[in-house]
C-alpha cells in the first residue's frame, strides 16, 4: 500500500495516523479535516474550557515536536467516495485518491429542529460551539439544558459554577437510563439537585419559544420554563451521508467487522462514525473518547494486513466530571444486569457499583472511587467483550 | 535518595504513591522491574499510582493517557508531555528513589494552583 488517506482529523483520525506510522507504513499520508483546527480534545469543551479555566492551546492533542510526515488538508470535508477509482471528492471540488482509506468523520450534535435561526440556542461539539455558548453563559442568566446525558449534565455543572440559574429537562424517567439503568441514573442525577440545578425527568420538550432570540422551553405537560439560553444535548448523528451510494454498507454508522473493516476492501472506519461488530455479532456505534483513541490501532492493522488480526477490543469506558464529582463507567450493563454497591453508599455520594449478569461482572460505575474503579475496569476488560 | 519501602511490601502489579514534592509513583511490574515516575499525570490532576499498570506502561486512571515507565514518554493521548522518570535503586531489599533534577511537567490545573499559592 503506497498511499493512505484518513478522512477526519479529530482524535480517531490522529490516532489512526500515529498507528499507521507506528506500524511501519512509510507511504504518502493525507489527512482531511472538516474543521480548520488541528486535532483537539473535545471533553474539556463542556468543562474546563467552557468554564474558562484552560485556553485553546491546552486542547491541542499534538506535542510541538510531533511530525507524522502527513499532508493535512484542513477546512475541507469529504462529499463523495468513489470505490471504483478509490477516490474521495472534497468540498473544494478536488479529488483525493489513495490505495487505502481510514474513515473517521465523526458525528455532529443533533440540533433541535427549527431552531437554526433562533439566537441563544446552542449545541456543543466544536471549539466554535463552546466559544459561542461561553459568550451566553453570563452570571444570573437562565439556562435550560435539554437532555440530561453527560454533555447536558456537564454544561449544567459548568453553568452553575458560572452563576447561572439552571434547569435540566430529560424525556426519560431518569437521566442516563441507557448506560446506567434507572436506579444508578437517579443516584448520579442527585448532584444536580444538591448543587441547585432544577431537574425535570419524564417530560418531553414540546418546543422552544421566541422569535429572534429564545425566551423559553415549552414542556409536553404544558409547563413553560423561561430561558435566556438553551443547550440541546440530545445525542449525535454520525457523519456518513457523504458515503451514501458509495457501496459502503451503512446503518447507524459505517458498518464494520470486529477489526474495523468496512464492506469495501482497503477501507476501514473508526471513531464516532463507525459501528463495529461486537462479540454478539451486533453492530454497535460506540461514541466514547476511549473508543476513538484505542480502536484506530486495530483498524490500521486490519487495513495494512488485509484482515482483522484478532486483537482484543476493550469494553467501552467513559468518564464525566460534574459538580466536582468524578463519574466513571466501563463495560455494558444492559437492561437485565443487576448491581451491587461494593464501596461507599448512594447516600454518601461516593460509591462503586458493579453490574453482573449471570454472576459475571459486566460493567462498573464509580463516583469518586478512582483507584477501585480502575481495578474493576481492568477485571471487566480481562474478559471477552460482554454480549 | 528517598527511601520508599521494602521491595517485599510492593507486590508485582502494584504501585505506591510516595509523598514528595511533587509526589512520586513507584511501580513493580509483572515482570519484576521497579520504576519510579512523577505521580501526577502531565495532562490533568490524577494519580498515576491509581492507574492501570500493563507491561512497562501505565494508563492514567482518569483520561486514559498512557506513559512508558522506562522513558516517561507519552504512548497515548490526551497527554502531550512526558512524565519525569526517577532512578530506582534496590539495596538490601529496600526500594530507594534518586529524584530527578529536571523540571517536572505538571498539568495546567496544578500549575495554576501552585502559582496562586505562590502569590498568596
Amino acid at each position: 500500500m503506497k498511499s493512505i488517506a484518513i478522512i477526519g482529523a479529530s482524535l480517531a483520525g490522529l490516532c489512526a495516523a500515529r498507528a499507521l506510522r507506528a506500524q511501519g507504513f512509510a507511504g504518502e499520508l493525507n489527512i482531511v479535516g472538516a474543521e480548520s483546527n488541528r486535532p483537539y480534545d473535545r471533553p474539556p469543551l463542556s468543562k474546563e474550557y467552557l468554564a474558562g479555566d484552560i485556553d485553546q492551546a491546552s486542547l491541542t492533542l499534538e506535542p510541538d515536536d510531533e511530525d507524522l510526515q502527513a499532508n493535512w488538508l484542513l477546512g475541507l470535508s469529504a462529499t463523495n467516495f468513489d470505490a471504483g477509482t478509490r477516490s474521495v471528492t472534497l468540498s473544494d471540488g478536488s479529488q483525493l485518491s489513495a490505495d487505502g482509506f481510514v474513515l473517521a468523520t465523526g458525528s455532529r450534535a443533533r440540533p433541535w429542529p427549527g431552531t437554526e435561526h433562533l439566537a441563544g440556542v446552542h449545541v456543543l461539539r466544536t471549539i466554535e460551539d463552546a466559544d459561542r455558548l461561553r459568550a451566553d453563559l453570563v452570571s444570573g442568566a437562565r439556562l435550560v439544558v435539554i437532555g440530561a446525558g453527560f454533555i447536558g449534565a456537564e454544561v449544567a455543572s459548568t453553568a452553575r459554577k458560572l452563576g447561572l440559574d439552571v434547569t435540566v429537562v430529560e424525556a426519560a424517567p431518569s437521566p442516563l437510563i441507557g448506560p446506567l439503568g434507572p436506579q444508578l441514573g437517579t443516584a448520579v442525577a442527585r448532584f444536580h439537585g444538591d448543587n441547585g440545578t432544577a431537574l425535570h425527568c419524564g417530560v418531553g420538550v414540546a418546543g422552544l419559544t421566541g422569535t429572534d432570540r429564545v425566551t423559553g422551553v415549552d414542556l409536553a405537560d404544558g409547563r413553560h420554563v423561561p430561558a435566556d439560553v438553551v443547550v440541546v444535548g440530545i445525542g449525535g448523528i454520525p457523519n456518513i451521508e457523504w458515503l451514501e451510494g458509495s457501496g459502503i454498507e451503512l446503518g447507524n454508522g459505517v458498518l464494520c467487522d470486529r477489526g474495523g473493516a468496512t464492506s469495501i476492501p482497503h477501507v476501514v472506519a473508526v471513531g464516532d462514525c463507525a459501528a463495529w461488530m461486537d462479540a454478539s455479532g451486533a453492530h454497535r456505534r460506540v461514541e466514547h473518547w476511549t473508543g476513538a483513541s484505542e480502536r484506530p490501532a486495530i483498524a490500521v492493522s486490519t487495513l495494512l494486513s488485509g484482515e482483522y488480526q484478532g486483537q482484543h477490543v476493550k469494553p467501552p469506558y467513559f468518564w464525566s466530571d460534574q459538580y466536582g464529582a468524578r463519574i466513571q463507567f466501563a463495560g455494558i450493563a444492559g437492561p437485565d444486569a443487576e448491581f451491587t454497591i461494593e464501596e461507599g453508599s448512594l447516600d454518601a455520594g461516593s460509591f462503586l457499583a458493579v453490574y453482573r449478569r449471570d454472576g459475571n461482572p459486566v460493567a462498573v460505575l464509580g463516583v469518586d472511587q478512582v483507584r477501585l474503579f480502575t481495578r474493576w475496569r481492568r477485571q471487566i476488560s480481562a474478559q471477552p467483550t460482554p454480549i | 535518595m528517598l527511601e520508599v519501602c521494602p521491595l517485599a511490601s510492593l507486590p508485582r502489579g502494584d504501585a505506591r504513591r510516595v509523598d514528595a514534592s511533587p509526589p512520586i509513583a513507584v511501580f513493580h511490574t509483572d515482570d519484576g522491574e521497579v520504576f519510579a515516575v512523577d505521580d501526577t499525570c502531565s495532562h490533568q490532576d490524577a494519580s498515576l499510582a491509581d492507574g492501570w499498570l500493563e507491561g512497562c506502561e501505565v494508563e492514567c486512571p482518569l483520561h486514559a493517557s498512557k506513559f512508558n515507565l522506562r522513558t516517561g514518554a507519552v504512548d497515548a493521548p490526551p497527554a502531550k508531555l512526558p512524565v519525569r522518570t526517577h532512578e530506582v535503586v534496590i539495596e538490601d531489599g529496600v526500594i530507594y528513589v534518586e529524584l530527578s533534577t529536571e523540571a517536572p511537567n505538571l498539568p495546567p490545573d496544578i500549575r495554576s494552583r501552585l502559582d496562586a499559592e505562590g502569590k498568596a
